[in-house]
């Protein structure tokens, strides 16, 4: 069984939410991975849309590439915009 | 004499199919061949539980002889229990437990989207919560069924060779012969058709063939069952029986 793939599972736990990331798991089609999340992942009612995809298809950055891609946005603070204040009405941003 | 002998009829036919069934698959708790299936059948096992103690609620509801839904789960004899021997059989391999479910979820999703239909509000109620689980259920034991029926030579062998071992069990769910049932002719004549139309495109997808005997195992609705029912009875009712009332 070792050979099934890994798939790596995100599940949307609410509408107007991102899917978020909450893991992974064998599985031997995508089907099955679907399914095999719902039993995995949404058994306490988190989710209403599961989305699988291969791990092996996640291009990932290099541990040691982290200079490079996150460095040069520490000294431009505009890039952070904490110094605005946000109205009460307008969640999750 | 029982007003409500139909109602007890069809809950206890219901609650003791699933009851057994859950049992059954509750069984391949640490066994299973991988993490995720062991967690899929658990949880497949669990709905069934939930979905036998609604029916046998009812029933005991209904029920002169028994209070609750624990005593027509624990202090029934064998006898008493009205289940197919489909759902008794042992697990075999993986393969066999998922044509046997197949078999199952298919003829359960049937006859619960007519009990849906039900004038008795309790049935129609008990029946449209268990169907979301149910075509789950069958979604996975499909799909299962095709993967391993259109896998290897090997899969595909033992496939097929499940589905010719389970089917005069399989059949019946819809023997039409028997008194009792709490079904009418008209909806158990309609069911055993429209199951096997239901298992077709399913089966022909996993390049697989149903049996043509139409040799079909009888006597569940009556209390006649195979030996494999009371060693899963003694598994189950040791406890209670043991140490009544106790709880924990």
């Amino acid at each position: 069984m070792s050979e099934w793939p890994l798939w790596e599972v995100f599940i949307r736990s609410q509408h107007g939410l991102a899917h978020r990331h909450v893991g992974s798991l064998h599985a031997p089609t995508s089907e099955m991975a679907v399914c095999n999340a719902r039993d995995v992942y949404t058994r306490r009612n988190e989710g209403v849309s599961i989305w699988v995809v291969k791990s092996a298809d996640i291009s990932a950055s290099e541990p040691n590439n982290k200079d490079m891609l996150f460095e040069p946005s520490h000294d431009k603070i505009f890039r952070h915009p904490t110094f605005y204040d946000l109205p009460d009405d307008v969640d999750y941003m | 004499m029982n007003n409500n002998i139909e109602e007890l009829s069809l809950s206890l036919f219901m609650g003791d199919n699933n009851l057994i069934l859950s049992h059954r698959l509750s069984e391949w708790t640490g066994h299973a061949p991988v993490l995720e299936e062991e967690l899929a059948l658990a949880n497949v096992a669990l709905d069934l539980l939930g979905q036998a103690r609604m029916w046998l609620e009812y029933a005991a509801e209904i029920s002169e002889d028994y209070k609750t839904a624990d005593d027509l789960a624990y202090k029934r004899e064998i006898w008493e229990f009205r289940n197919v021997a489909l759902v008794e059989q042992p697990n075999g391999h993986f393969g066999d437990t998922i044509v046997r479910q197949f078999y199952y979820d298919n003829w359960h999703k049937l006859i619960l989207e007519h009990l849906y239909q039900s004038e008795n509000e309790r049935i129609a109620g008990i029946a449209e919560k268990s169907l979301k689980e149910v075509r789950y259920h069958l979604e996975r034991s499909a799909q299962w069924t095709v993967l391993l029926g259109d896998g290897t030579e090997e899969s595909h062998n033992k496939l097929q060779t499940s589905v010719n071992h389970f089917w005069p069990y399989a059949l019946e769910l819809c023997n039409t012969n028997t008194a009792n049932s709490g079904f009418d002719d008209d909806l158990a004549s309609l069911s055993r058709q429209t199951w096997i139309d239901s298992l077709s495109n399913i089966i022909a997808e996993a390049t697989l063939q149903l049996p043509e005997t139409e040799f079909s195992y009888s006597g569940g609705r009556e209390g006649i069952h195979t030996e494999h029912l009371s060693l899963i009875l003694a598994e189950m009712q040791c406890l209670p029986r043991a140490y009544p009332g106790t709880q924990w």
